[in-house]
């Protein structure tokens, strides 16, 4: 049962070969038995009952074709009356008064909140090694990182603990883990998903999305997720197509461009191989390959670790101890109430970029810094701008590397130099996905799409065609 | 540009986090290397480029004025570290 | 050694919208702690700012009504610093570009005639909560009713340079924001609320270092805290010190101002964009309807009294100064009434009454419509203006309308002139020693002769014809 997709399970349940609750109780077992640490909590109780409620639903002929599929939600999501950590210490006592609207949203489908999966804290990390929770472990080898920071929703779907999970990315943070676990991940335009309730970490690169079996399913719940929201300013009043309906479209004669950048010394040749047959795939589909540059990418690095820290910093000052969260014992007096709380509360890793960020933003260095760095990013902007005038769609590598070993990365600009495919599609608000194409040394190597501002439809539809030609979506390191 | 301890622990306090004075050497280098990776964004020549805030061209929308919230304190003041007489508490504060 | 003084007044002033500027919370004043304070307003994880249309509205009419530069594309800026009544952490506040800019206003001068005062730029920003000290013994009490309300902040140029012309341009603009009703101008309730920057300096010399005035909730504060500031400074500049520059929050029992004991050095705000609000963009139609929806503003209406209805520049000013004054002298102005007479009764006896009785003249019990009556009585010789007097007094204690006290209390004033000269006959005839002086020389007498035929008409003569017919009969 765990290894249908969700089209599988929607298709299951309509035809009554299971009902939500068999399925429900299904996932639960698996996650009871996990060792993999991908849930903060596992909301055995209310799934059970939000099943029940689902199959009434189906019943009665009351319900949509996401009615009664489960699915893991990432702990960054407020979900009311459950706790919402973001993955720290500051937020472990927080019971959510309020749901995110993505959480709205998929609770109006009648779907079953299976748990919150584990991350790196406040979304900050590329291995999900910052957690409070502790790390999670990569299922296709237990002493690999699963990638962060949505390491537990890539982990849960890859072990099949979950049909599908909710990730977010601000960096890189769904693309990454997907890659490192070998599932689908996919990040829209900034602006397509609500970001109201989803806690904040750098407000203009944030956005929630998808993360499936496959390319179909990510275009399922896209439809479910997508939308306008009133209660997000940079919420894009733009409507929401159906993102299933272009996936079989043929994509001969696309134009696919690599970055030349993307191909340069860093990058494991492993995976360059890998990511090179993926690319010779398409080319047998009809697509045409071209060379594109995109000249400021290596500056994403820079101008992402000053852009995410700043706003963070900001983001971040809300959590006091005064109203809700963390508080420390006994504060003497008010300054002795923040400094102790926060500085317990957070882990080093939030502590080193609220630092970053306060230093950036301080007086003196705000030019050389905040905003040398937003300038930074209209030149980044500007070169996928010219790139997409020659293509259609440009693809690579997503990691340089595959999973690597749990404990090995301890220099955090390492970890962030790591982040180089994929801090720039952020940065300008791009739609990216990754999707499975292949191992290197049995672990597996994402392909990165990145499309024009919302051309999810031909994103989706490039990475379906892939998987109907390729099988490694369906490989899973879970018993069948 | 190169941190030094009092400027660390200067900027931790701007942003309220206590460092040990035995962590304020590591704190200090681990910023400092990630500094000069930010340091960087000064050789690039920006030339006149505009600084992007925001990555889609959208401008602010407006909400209509109206009371749309109810009551909802004694929820919210549930989950608080400590309150009283519906306030939330902190240690006093001399102005 | 002639020392000069330099202010600059920094008025919030709260724009009175029905939800708060970022929420839906309400902002109605006086509500049970933390009732009014919405996810939004506390700050949670995860919530997000939506901005109230109202408030742009409110912003541009104050911009309009100052001849003020609007800034058709406008940032919001976070202003980043720690304190229990700051949910977030940081005020969301207007930085680099603000929604208005460069504008000005005339004040009136004590010593007759105008000055204009420059206003640097007016931004909207939220308010914070209020922290309780005295709620309990060993903590602070925070109540976020306030926080997320809207304030429009008013930055004047450093162009005042004494006490008086500060308490005269605060009131200019308390008076209009109320005008253009963007701010019911309650300084109990806080919502509007002066800061002083004040600094002294030699003449001829650059500008000397300033000093914040906070906590002045009232123009006679707001005078007093920056004269006794201005002597505190000169006192230090004359002994050879010098002024620090910081905050001192006025008090007024002690008449003294005092710096603000804050345990951290000068803040920094580390201000940079709101990357949750995008800019705020202002179109040219927008600007067109609020242009057309304003009302006539107090300095249009002042000229509008001086050149249609004579009235004295000084009177203008007093009968603009406030909306509520205007409309009311206006509706009485509006059914035909003298405009002199009748702002000789607004001003006067109206205001007296108001002022002895602490009302404001929209409670006045005496409405617009029926001081007019009154008017039109001595108009139309129904009685005299002294009559009136007595009739004014009988009204506001409710005693009736104008012609049912006239009627009952018998007030009609004399006219007919063979009656009056008949009486006139009498006052001549018991008086002949000063009809003697009088006709000797003394003309001040006639003062005496006219008070006799009063007395004995019980004042209801009309003093014209008495005037007239004494004079006649009397060369």
């Amino acid at each position: 049962m765990h290894n249908l997709t969700v089209a599988e399970l929607i298709k299951g349940l309509k035809n009554k070969d299971f009902s939500s609750l068999e399925l429900t109780q299904h996932y639960i077992n698996r996650i009871n038995s996990s060792e993999l640490n991908a849930f903060i909590s596992i909301t055995e109780d209310e799934a059970i009952s939000q099943a029940k409620e689902a199959d009434k639903k189906i019943t009665q002929g009351d319900s949509s074709i996401l009615t009664g599929i489960p699915y893991a939600h990432k702990d960054i999501f407020c979900t009311k009356g459950v706790k919402t950590s973001a993955g720290s210490k500051m937020l472990d006592s927080f019971i959510s008064p309020y749901d995110a609207t993505v959480t709205k949203k998929l609770n109006n489908e009648n779907m079953v909140m299976l748990g919150k999966t584990n991350m790196d804290e406040f979304a900050m990390g590329s291995s999900n090694e910052n957690s409070y929770f502790g790390p999670v472990q990569n299922p296709w080898d237990i002493s690999k990182v699963p990638g962060g920071s949505s390491g537990g929703s890539a982990a849960a779907v890859a072990a099949r603990l979950s049909p599908f999970a909710t990730g977010t990315d601000t960096g890189g943070s769904i693309r990454q883990p997907a890659s490192l676990c070998g599932i689908t991940g996919l990040k829209p335009t900034y602006g397509r998903i609500s970001r109201y309730g989803m806690i904040a970490y750098a407000s203009s690169l944030d956005q929630a999305g998808p993360m499936t079996q496959t390319a179909k399913d990510a275009a399922i719940i896209l439809n479910a997720m997508a939308g306008f929201d009133k209660h997000d300013s940079t919420s894009a009043n733009k409507s929401v197509p159906d993102y299933t309906q272009c996936l079989e479209d043929s994509v001969s004669g696309l134009k696919i461009g690599l970055p030349k950048e993307y191909f340069s010394e860093g990058l494991d040749s492993g995976v360059e191989k890998i990511v090179m047959q993926s690319i010779k795939e398409y080319e047998s589909m009809g697509a045409e390959i071209k060379e594109v540059s995109l000249p400021n990418s290596i500056h994403a690095i820079p101008a992402y670790y000053i852009v995410a820290p700043c706003e963070c910093s900001s983001n971040l000052s809300r959590f006091d101890g005064v109203r809700y969260g963390y508080r420390c014992e006994d504060p003497k007096d008010l300054n002795d109430l923040y400094l102790r709380s926060r500085s317990e509360g957070f882990g080093e890793e939030v502590k080193r970029r609220i630092m970053i960020g306060a230093y950036a933003l301080s007086a003196g260095y705000y030019d050389a810094y905040y905003l040398k760095a937003q300038k930074v990013r209209q030149l980044i902007s500007e070169d996928f701008k010219k790139a997409f005038n020659a293509v259609d769609l440009i693809m690579g590598p997503v990691s340089p590397s595959v999973a690597f070993e749990l404990g090995s990365v301890k220099d955090p600009v390492s970890m962030y130099l790591a982040d180089i495919y994929t801090l720039s599609v952020n940065l300008a608000g791009l739609p990216g996905m990754s999707i499975p194409a292949g191992f290197s040394g049995n672990l597996p190597v994402g392909l990165q799409l990145i499309g024009n501002h919302w051309s999810e439809e031909l994103l989706l539809n490039a990475a379906h065609q892939f998987q109907m030609r390729t099988d490694w979506h369906k490989h899973s390191p879970a018993e069948s | 540009m190169s941190l030094d301890h009092k400027k660390v622990k200067e900027i931790a306090y701007l942003a309220r986090l206590n460092i040990e004075d035995t962590d304020i050497e590591q704190a200090t280098a681990e910023l400092n290397n990630i500094l000069s990776l930010m340091d960087k964004l000064g050789e690039i020549d920006t030339g006149d480029s505009e600084p992007m805030a925001h990555p889609l061209k959208m401008s602010q929308r407006l909400r209509e004025d109206k009371v749309s919230e109810d009551d909802l304190s004694e929820e919210f003041q549930a989950i608080a570290p400590k309150t009283g007489k519906g306030h939330f508490l902190v240690p006093t504060v001399i102005e | 050694m002639t020392w000069e003084t330099v202010i600059g007044l920094e008025i919030n002033s709260q724009l009175r919208t029905q939800s708060k500027i970022f929420s839906g919370a309400s902002t109605a004043y006086g509500s049970k702690a933390n009732t009014q304070a919405c996810a939004v307003d506390l700050g949670f994880p995860g919530v997000l700012p939506v901005l109230n249309e109202e408030v742009v509205k409110m912003a541009l009419r104050f911009g309009l009504s100052v001849n003020a530069a609007i800034n058709k594309n406008s940032i919001f800026a976070r202003k980043n610093y720690f304190y229990p009544d700051l949910p977030k952490g940081y005020q969301i506040s207007q930085f680099e570009i603000p929604i208005v800019g460069q504008g000005a206003i005339e004040i009136p001068l004590e010593s007759g005639g105008n000055k204009i005062v420059g206003i640097t730029r007016a931004h909207l920003e939220e308010d914070a909560g209020k922290s309780i000290h005295d709620l309990y013994d060993d903590y602070t009490a925070i109540d976020l009713n306030r926080a997320g309300t809207p304030l429009l902040e008013i930055v004047s140029e450093p162009d005042m340079s004494s006490a008086k012309e500060a308490v005269a341009y605060a009131k200019k603009i308390h008076a209009l924001v109320q005008y253009i009703d963007i701010c019911d101008g309650n300084m109990q309730e806080g919502s509007f609320r002066c800061d002083a920057n004040v600094s002294v300096r030699k003449q001829g010399e650059g500008l000397g270092t300033r000093a914040e005035l906070k906590n002045i909730n009232s123009f006679k504060f707001l005078e007093k805290a920056i004269n006794i500031e201005v002597e505190r400074q000169i006192d230090i500049l004359e002994e050879g010190g010098s002024v620090v520059q910081e905050t001192r929050l006025y008090d007024s029992v002690k008449n003294e101002t005092r710096s603000m004991r804050s345990k951290e050095e000068a803040n920094d705000y580390r201000y940079f964009p709101d990357p949750d609000l995008l800019p705020v963009v202002i179109s040219d139609e927008l600007l067109e309807e609020i242009r057309k929806e304003l009302p006539e503003l107090p300095t249009e209406k002042k000229i509008r009294f001086v050149d249609s209805l004579g009235l004295s520049p000084y009177d203008a000013e007093v009968l603009t100064s406030q909306k509520e004054v205007a409309e009311y002298f206006e509706s009485i102005i509006k059914q035909g009434a003298d405009a002199k007479l009748s702002a000789n009764w607004v001003m006067g006896d109206l205001s007296a009454a108001l002022n002895k009785n602490q009302i404001e003249i929209v409670d006045s019990p005496i409405s617009a419509d029926e001081l007019f009556l009154l008017i039109s009585r001595i108009t139309d010789n129904t009685i005299s203006g002294k009559i009136a007097k007595d009739v004014f007094k009988l009204m506001w204690d409710g005693k009736g309308s104008v012609d049912e006290i006239i009627d009952k209390q018998g007030l009609k004033q004399m006219t007919d002139s063979s009656a009056i000269e008949s009486i006139i006959d009498d006052v001549i005839a018991n008086n002949p020693g000063q009809v003697q002086q009088f006709k000797d020389g003394n003309s001040r007498l006639l003062g005496f002769f006219v008070g006799q035929v009063m007395k004995a008409s019980q004042g209801k003569a009309n003093p014209k014809q008495v005037n007239e017919i004494l004079n006649a009969k009397l060369s």
